[in-house]
């Protein structure tokens, strides 16, 4: 794990977690050394996931848990987190939520589940990889996270993103765009 | 998608299929060699990484052989060609961390990709080189990474640059050669580049303040494109402003102009730190405030609950200080209430309680009360330590906040939350006369179906102190009797005694009280026949009415000023050593042993309304005492008044390192010394310390007491003792030479050699200060403290403490040069502030309680002014405080 940013001065996302519908992880991806143990890590999701559980959010929520910031949104099976210190500007890891998730449903095609997740595990880990490194944020835009995750995979033989289905998920998230700055 | 992962599963349970069903490491590990076959299936080999990945991320382990034997394999994949492969094969080399001499294996695949076409290629290997590189790689590639900084591909020179704010941490002199290239980058078109080279460039200077400043200057006049960049640019603005000040001619304030003009920006993410940056500069003005209060202001009524939350926060903070300035959002406040997420509603209607005015309390009350039922008990806890603040500054209102509070008091909740609604009464209950009736039949009426012992019995306790105060305390007797018909042993216990204080305080009432007890007597549980038989006798329950004794009131209505833990050693010595002199009390030491700074303390720690009177902090146990004592020649010196934490003598990691604890006595001080010995090869003897006491003109030494033998990695400690004139507090300087006699041990066989030579190491100076006089006692009452106390011996003087940093650390300076325990919560400064007053209270040698109430007040040009009240029960006492503040 990278030593994490200590630097109160520059916007610090501390982990991103994707969790199923059970609280049990998906993908998660820690920066900061406040859960130094795989148990603490974990008794950390269990208590997000707890609290998160019985909103609705599927639009971007977020709560207060233990000085941290949690930003979050739910599809269908898949819990997405976006964990900073309580000084972060909210709006910060709002962004980074939102990148985050336009990617996975740019990866997943707008199938947006945990088995589809499950599948497509390595572009999900490429795409934590694309967002956040060591704690500093890398790249916001969803598109562009999923394009560079998806420019790896083996593009042959039609086993991830096509060309075709490119083009048809930025449309989708071009609408998707239009559609959360009408509303 | 041709099921990758699948293996020849015949489960076909569709609901719980998952790729990874079964999955094994030792499976997964014989799949990985895979990764050496000389014809490479790119593919499966990506499908046995996602694997190791998959279950590195459940968090299972791979021993360091296992993770060594990976990460060989997989060094063997830079072999392919596939772009997809690469990518994983880099995924999984950071994730396995490889030590300095496996990383050797990947350099030169790493440097070739980092020269590579295939940009992806490039970006990448930067990071991964960058993760696992130490210092001397480093310098190899550093060239490489100067130019991809500059790099016209965004991803390549952001990967370079995010590397380099990493890497800083660790090689700082190498990456701060780079400021040029970064500089460059700076201007880059690119929005991301500019973002992490602002960060950079900002890491690199951030020790030279005059750098900041003009990197802030050219930039906030200049264009900003990204807006994490621009809220970067904000962060360093406000860090410039902080440590400029105000420009005292005018009244602006430097860049003030660029924050406003951020409020305009389009992203929100900068209009919102920009509003936060405005509302968190020191001693903001209203006029400064309005423009971002009415940004945030138009966010409480988003459809985004981000922007709702984050608003109200800020909203809330600004309320602590200038609630004036937040009322006009309060209807937009008010509406939030009924917000769906539950920390926005709570965040909403604190903050409203914090500015709301008298003729809303009302309205505000109604609004609470639906809102009470549907959030969790957190959240209600803040609600009602809101209300009680609420409550404490509006007097007047405390008919519907009482109602409200009793109102809660009758629902479901857990114990934290009944306590916090007890706790608020009680203090509503002392400090507001006009409540105290209703509030005391409140609490009765919460006892009869009160499932928490703990709060029964402290409800009991302060009701036996202040009902028979009331106008008619006949009343409160049934509730208590009840008590003891109903309930546990441990409640009905505490009853009685609560009866006995009505007995011993009314005399009317005392034929009652006494049948009452003597139906006690018959109870099934030993403490509570045994405190009726007690009370009886001590109240002359024989009949005869006669006035209570002033002992006897002593006795059941004083407080046991002894701490608890002296109180149980010198109980068990006691029975250890059996006598036949009765137990004396007095005989129990009062001090409270001072505590180790390590151990926290919970932050912002509360008054509790409940609870015993003193609050210091818990000893530590005697072994100071018990150690000290058990040395003869120290053995006369009698009670330790006070140790201090040990004081360092040496630099950290030096041969030998030694601390020094002073002890403070009525006309002795005793220094202990504790070395060790860090050197395996030595062996010290006859160690002791030859103390300089030339600049302690009070002090003479009259004793020492030296070690014997200090061998390697054994601590032992060696005392020196002074005289100096009883319960005095004398000051002074003290400087100090370590002696010995080395002899060399043979690292083998453990044994010295038999000659030693004499030697001697310098040791640095240390001091005692006023404040190892004073021990840390708090109160958990203060202003009940203070007025008990009584103004006969009040000092008080103001003080000019020149010009200094900040009021918090003017606070701090005082309370550290009293070393006094700061009561509730008042040490903590809330930043912006312009004036402060902090309550302290400590026990001043010849056991004299100290209560200090301190005001602070801070103007423009940071000249920190100080009011210092003191209260004690010496006048000496209270004129030493000055003279300790006047000389510090």
């Amino acid at each position: 794990m990278a030593t994490f940013l200590s630097r109160e001065v520059c916007p610090t996302i501390k982990n991103i977690l994707l969790l199923d519908s059970e609280g049990k992880r998906v993908a998660v991806k820690y920066y900061s050394n406040d859960w130094p143990t795989n148990s603490a890590k974990l008794a950390f999701e269990k208590s997000v996931f707890t609290k998160t559980q019985k909103t609705n959010a599927r639009t971007e929520e977020i709560a207060m848990l233990e000085n941290n910031i949690i930003v979050y949104r739910f599809v269908q099976d898949l819990h997405f987190f976006v964990t900073g210190g309580d000084d972060e500007n909210e709006l910060i890891l709002a962004t980074v939520l939102h990148g985050f998730f336009d990617a996975v449903t740019l990866i997943l095609r707008n199938n947006v589940e945990q088995r589809e997740a499950l599948e497509n595990l390595d572009l999900i880990l490429l795409c934590l990889d694309e967002i956040v490194d060591g704690g500093m944020i890398l790249e916001t835009d969803g598109s562009i996270i999923a394009g560079k995750a998806a420019t790896n995979s083996n593009m042959d033989d039609g086993a991830s993103l096509s060309e075709q289905t490119i083009s048809q998920a930025l449309a989708t998230a071009r609408e998707h765009l239009t559609r959360s700055l009408l509303s | 998608m041709a099921q990758p992962f699948l293996k020849k599963d015949d489960d076909r349970d569709d609901e719980e299929y998952s790729p990874f069903l079964g999955i094994e490491k030792g499976a997964v590990l014989q799949d990985a060699r895979v990764f050496n076959d000389p014809q490479l299936d790119a593919r499966r080999c990506s499908q046995v990484i996602t694997k190791l990945l998959y279950l590195l991320n459940q968090g299972e382990t791979f021993t360091k052989i296992e993770a060594t034997e990976v990460f060989f394999s997989v060094t063997k994949l830079f072999q392919s060609k596939d772009i997809g492969l690469r990518r994983m094969v880099y995924l999984m080399i950071k994730e396995l961390s490889p030590c300095a001499d496996e990383v050797i294996i990947v350099t030169s695949s790493l440097m070739k990709d980092m020269n590579s076409r295939t940009d992806m290629y490039r970006a990448n290997a930067i990071r991964v080189l960058c993760r696992i590189t130490d210092g001397t790689l480093l310098t190899q590639i550093e060239r490489y990474l100067k130019q991809a900084i500059v790099d016209k591909n965004p991803v390549v020179a952001s990967a370079a640059l995010v590397s380099g704010i990493h890497l800083l941490q660790t090689n700082p002199e190498i990456v701060k050669r780079w400021s040029n290239e970064v500089q460059e980058a700076v201007q880059s078109r690119a929005a991301l580049v500019q973002f992490h080279a602002l960060a950079l460039l900002h890491q690199i200077r951030q020790n030279d303040r005059l750098a900041v400043s003009k990197l802030v200057t050219s930039l906030t006049k200049g264009t900003v494109r990204s807006p994490l960049a621009q809220c970067l640019l904000i962060r360093y603005t406000s860090q410039v402003i902080r440590e400029s000040g105000v420009n005292t001619q005018s009244g602006d304030r430097p860049f003030y102009d660029y924050l406003e003009g951020c409020l305009r920006h389009k992203a929100e993410m900068v209009i919102f730190e920009a509003a936060r940056a405005i509302t968190e500069l020191s001693g903001v003005t209203t006029r400064e405030l309005t423009p971002a209060i009415t940004v945030l202001q138009l966010f409480l009524s988003s459809s985004k609950p981000v922007l709702r939350f984050a608003a109200v926060r800020t909203l809330n903070k600004v309320a602590m200080s200038h609630p004036m300035a937040v009322t006009n959002c309060n209807i937009d406040m008010e509406s939030l209430i009924s917000d769906q997420n539950r920390s926005i509603a709570t965040l909403a209607i604190t903050t409203l309680l914090k500015t709301g005015n008298e003729s809303s309390v009302d309205r505000l009350m109604k609004q609470i009360t639906n809102f009470m039922s549907d959030i969790a008990d957190e959240f209600k806890i803040v609600v009602v330590e809101a209300i009680r603040s609420l409550c404490l500054k509006f007097p007047l209102k405390y008919r519907s906040l009482m109602n409200f509070l009793s109102n809660i008091l009758r629902e479901e909740g857990g114990f934290e939350y009944k306590k916090a609604i007890v706790d608020s009464i009680v203090i509503l209950i002392r400090d507001i006369p006009d409540a105290k009736e209703s509030g005391l039949l409140h609490l009765c009426e919460f006892i009869e179906d009160c499932e928490f012992t703990y709060l029964s019995t402290q409800i009991l306790h302060f009701l036996g102190n202040e009902g028979p105060k009331t106008s008619d305390p006949s009343k409160y007797i049934r509730y208590i009797y009840n008590r003891v018909i109903l309930e546990n042993a441990t409640v009905r216990a505490s009853a009685v005694s609560t009866l006995a204080k009505f007995g011993a305080m009314i005399d009317s009432l005392k034929p009652r009280i006494f049948i009452l007890l003597r139906r006690c007597l018959f109870d099934n549980d030993d403490e509570v026949r045994d405190r009726a038989t007690l009370y009886l006798n001590t109240l002359g329950g024989d009949g005869s009415v006669v006035e209570t004794d002033k002992d006897v009131k002593e006795f059941l209505f004083g407080s046991l000023d002894i701490p608890l833990t002296n109180m149980e050693t010198s109980l068990k010595n006691y029975i250890q050593n059996p006598s036949e002199e009765p137990f004396e009390i007095n005989s129990v030491p009062r001090e409270v042993k001072s505590q180790p700074l390590a151990e926290k303390k919970a932050p912002g720690k509360k008054p509790t309304g409940l609870g015993t009177p003193l609050t210091g902090p818990t000893p530590v146990g005697d072994t100071y005492e018990r150690l000290l004592s058990s040395i003869p020649e120290f053995a006369s010196f009698g009670k330790l008044f006070k140790s201090s934490g040990p004081v360092e003598l040496t630099e950290a990691e030096t041969e030998y390192a030694v601390n020094v604890i002073k002890h403070i006595f009525d006309r002795h001080v005793v220094f202990q010394y504790n070395c060790s010995n860090t050197i395996p090869e030595q062996l010290l003897e006859n160690v002791f310390v030859i103390v300089d006491a030339s600049e302690a003109e009070e002090f003479s030494e009259v004793g020492s007491k030296p070690l014997k033998t200090l061998p390697y990695d054994t601590p032992g400690q060696t005392f020196v003792a002074f005289e100096k004139p009883e319960g005095f507090p004398s000051v002074g300087k003290f400087s100090n030479v370590l002696r010995f006699a080395v002899k060399e041990v043979d690292p083998s066989t453990g044994e010295a050699e038999d000659d030693g030579v004499e030697d001697e190491y310098q040791l640095e100076d240390f001091e005692v200060v006023a404040a190892d006089y004073m021990v840390k006692v708090g109160v958990s009452n203060f202003r009940n403290a203070w007025e008990s106390m009584g103004p006969d011996f009040e000092r008080i003087d103001e003080y000019g403490l020149g010009p200094r940093e900040s009021l918090a650390e003017s606070v701090n300076a005082v309370i550290s040069l009293l070393g006094m325990q700061p009561c509730e919560g008042t040490e903590v400064v809330p930043s912006n502030s312009r004036s402060h007053s902090c309550l302290l209270s400590g026990v001043y040698i010849g056991n004299v309680k100290v209560l200090v109430r301190l005001s602070f007040g801070i103007d423009a040009s940071k000249e920190v002014a100080m009011k210092l009240a003191v209260r004690s029960e010496d006048e000496n006492v209270s004129d030493a405080i000055h003279v300790i503040v006047a000389g510090g």
